[in-house]
């Protein structure tokens, strides 16, 4: 996808403006571009699914939509192997315990994308008793796809955002994804967790 | 095939004259079916004589209603459908005692399927079933304050808040309420497990319980002893919101629960409304859902092909089963807009008319699907592997399924002739010519074969009516605000995985009072503890894929 389709470069272009604030190291930098450069191009989703955004999740799987194309398609069952996690659907108050436990139990770096308006925001069941009123409150969020369900494009389109998020990341000196999460966990403090 | 209304007649007559001499406090009322009211005192002698005098044999409990009729009291409402004479009763049964603790008898030594349905009404009602051996919550924590069901439910997210970073309390007593001779209830506890039990835990993270579904797994060696299945990991509260909303606005859930039957779902919904309103819809309505209902069918029983395979080991069967099923979602898309969750019948008919390459899209579909079915039978139903796994794993007799309720597919791999399109046919499926698929076997390759020949069944009916979709309007007249009469109706239609059946009761407002969902796939996972006795582990597997069950479908 060219670089002037996107609809949200200026996002990108603040993120990347923030992070070279202090300036960016020749080798330093390279040796950033060569990491994020392989692991862009091979996120692995964590097979999680709840309800019906986890059907659309497999035909993106399938030949018609063949996330293969991108690297993405080594869906992992254990949390341990995988990138990233796609919560794909309603996360309710029973499922939240055993949500958080997966994403704990992810290996860094983890990424989440908030699949469907359920995850976004509890969606059509706003009203309801037992919803968790989007996964925000939960864990921290990266890219959002709103869609009930999203289409399997506007999927893949979700996860290339997560692509380019990972490739202009610094993983040597200012990490700004480590710092965003113990800012989270300050937040939410986890019992056994960083005491 | 239709029973005529006169026949009909004399055989509620029969039944009301039959119950009545026998239980002289039973109040009647006639409507669609025979609703017969009983106080709980009389109730567990009533179901017995219903479940087994022969004239009467009502041996499929397709529902319980828990209700909550405020100052009247709460109470159930018993769906009673028999196999053998194609007949339906209603039984209300009122609890005793006071909103507290509401009583009534357990019926789990009638029907086997009592034991969940029972556990259900007390999640969400409260109401204590005498006898019951195992009187937990079902799809709430042990923690959960209150209710949710009942009227005066306080629905403030601070009494029972999401706690991400707590794990859930768990309990390994289930509580048993017990009759003492001198009429007084006692509380007692039991193990779910042996002392010395070894329990596995599956899910509600893995890839084969297709969702999140959890089994708590006894096994001795490779064996397993028992399961406790553990649901409400998407438990959404539908039934809850619907009571808030217009019957209009109801509707997009039906979408929501089982995603391959949407369309079926909404055709349920839409025929218990229209015929509480006295709406009679079109005839060209009538065959785009059905067209709609056996194409999605289709797309169903290939994504349960594909996946089912893939449990298995057989990964290739999913890219070419899924080659047809995005066929089939081109064709919804066109007309619907949607590739999932169409929101397509409405009140009165359909949403908008049918898309002007529907035919000729159809028609492409028919012509590649018989050979798309010969290579699937070609890759995988005849595999040696596929046959060691599946043949004589996981036998389910007649008996067990229409005591269990697993109908639809399932239900007819078992011997059980249990179709709703066959057994009461709706809408224009009375005109219609196919075959009811069903086999004797009752092991997992049964499950499987129904489910292959049922889409050969489906071609069938699309074809006959492809060429003949008559001209009309598709959606009728409907009043801008739609109020129902007060009383209730029960409609059952035949769902992708058995029979899906809509409850409806109205106080004469806009919104239901109560809508009750009888998903089909409650008991086809209630049924996995059963079934799975004494097999290996790895049949499980096996076994819980080829029941199919939905898991948004079971936790609602």
């Amino acid at each position: 996808m060219p670089y002037e389709a996107w609809k949200d470069n200026e996002y990108i272009e603040s993120l990347v403006k923030e992070l070279q604030d202090s300036g960016t190291n020749v080798i330093v930098g390279t040796l950033d571009n060569l990491i994020n450069w392989g692991r862009s191009n091979s996120i692995w989703p964590l097979t999680f699914a709840t309800s019906c955004c986890g059907i659309e999740f497999v035909s993106l799987g399938a030949a018609r939509y063949d996330m293969a194309r991108f690297g993405w398609e080594v869906a992992r069952a254990s949390p341990r192997q995988a990138d990233f996690m796609m919560v794909a659907g309603t996360i309710v108050h029973r499922m939240a315990p055993v949500m958080r436990r997966l994403y704990d139990q992810l290996a860094e770096p983890k990424y989440v994308i908030a699949c469907g308006s359920c995850a976004i925001s509890g969606g059509p069941f706003k009203k309801s008793y037992h919803v968790a009123m989007g996964i925000e409150d939960i864990v921290p969020v990266d890219v959002f796809v709103p869609g009930c369900p999203p289409r399997p494009e506007a999927m893949i389109y979700g996860i290339m955002q997560l692509s380019r998020k990972i490739k202009v990341e610094k993983f040597f000196g200012g990490v700004n994804r480590q710092e965003k999460q113990e800012e989270f966990l300050k937040n939410h403090p986890v019992p056994g967790v960083n005491d | 095939m239709t029973p005529s209304i006169g026949n009909n007649i004399t055989i509620m007559a029969d039944i009301q004259g039959k119950i009545s001499k026998l239980f002289p406090q039973a109040v009647f009322e006639e409507g669609q079916t025979l609703t017969v009211t009983i106080p709980d005192a009389q109730w567990h002698e009533l179901a017995k004589t219903l479940k087994e005098d022969p004239e009467l044999s009502f041996d499929f409990l397709v529902t319980i209603v828990g209700m909550d009729w405020q100052e009247k009291g709460m109470g159930c409402v018993y769906e009673l459908t028999s196999t053998r004479h194609n007949t339906h009763i209603a039984v209300k049964v009122l609890a005793t005692g006071d909103r507290n603790k509401p009583f009534v008898h357990s019926v789990f030594d009638l029907w086997a399927i009592a034991t969940v349905f029972e556990r259900e009404v007390y999640d969400f009602f409260g109401i204590i079933f005498i006898n019951n051996p195992d009187m937990r919550r079902l799809f709430l924590s042990i923690d959960w304050k209150g209710y949710p069901l009942r009227k005066d439910y306080d629905a403030d997210p601070k009494l029972n808040p999401v706690a991400p970073f707590e794990n859930e309390r768990q309990s390994d007593f289930t509580d048993t309420y017990v009759e003492l001779p001198d009429g007084k209830i006692e509380k007692r506890q039991e193990r779910v497990f042996a002392e010395d039990d070894f329990v596995v835990n599956i899910g509600p993270q893995h890839p084969a319980t297709h969702g999140v579904l959890r089994f708590r797994t006894a096994v001795d060696g490779e064996t397993i002893k028992k399961i406790d299945i553990y649901l409400g990991y998407i438990h959404r509260g539908v039934e809850k919101i619907c009571e808030s909303l217009t019957y209009p606005q109801t509707l997009h859930f039906m979408d929501r629960l089982d995603y391959f039957s949407g369309q079926i779902y909404h055709h349920g919904l839409c025929m218990a409304i229209e015929e509480a309103a006295g709406i009679t819809i079109s005839r060209r309505a009538q065959v785009i859902r059905v067209l709609m209902d056996e194409l999605s069918r289709i797309a169903s029983h290939c994504l349960f092909i594909g996946t089912y395979c893939m449990d298995l080991g057989a990964t290739t069967m999913l890219f070419y089963t899924l080659r047809v099923r995005e066929q089939i979602l081109n064709i919804f898309e066109r007309t619907c807009g949607a590739r999932m969750t169409f929101n397509y019948g409405c009140i009165g008919g359909v949403m908008q008319d049918l898309d002007e390459n529907f035919v000729k899209d159809v028609h492409d579909l028919l012509d590649v699907l018989p050979k798309n079915i010969a290579e699937y039978n070609k890759i995988f139903t005849g595999n040696v592997i596929a046959k060691n796994r599946m043949e004589n794993v996981g036998v389910l007799s007649r008996e067990d399924a229409i005591s269990w309720a697993v109908s639809g597919p399932s239900g007819r791999a078992s011997g059980w002739a249990c179709d709703v399109r066959k057994t009461d046919p709706y809408s224009i499926y009375g005109e219609l010519e196919f075959d009811e698929v069903v086999r004797h076997e009752g092991d997992s390759m049964a499950r499987f074969k129904v489910r292959m020949d049922e889409m050969e069944q489906s071609a069938r009916i699309i074809a006959q009516l492809i060429d003949n979709i008559p001209e009309g309007e598709y959606c009728v007249k409907v009043p801008k605000v739609l109020k129902l009469p007060v009383g209730s109706w029960f409609k059952v239609v035949e769902g992708c995985r058995g029979a899906f059946g809509v409850y409806i009761e109205s106080d004469g407002t806009t919104s239901p009072y109560r809508l009750k969902l009888a998903p089909p796939c409650l008991p086809l996972a209630a049924v996995v503890d059963h079934i799975t006795e004494g097999s290996k582990i790895a049949d499980l597997i096996t076994i819980g894929g080829s029941l199919d069950y939905i898991v948004p479908d079971i936790d609602r």
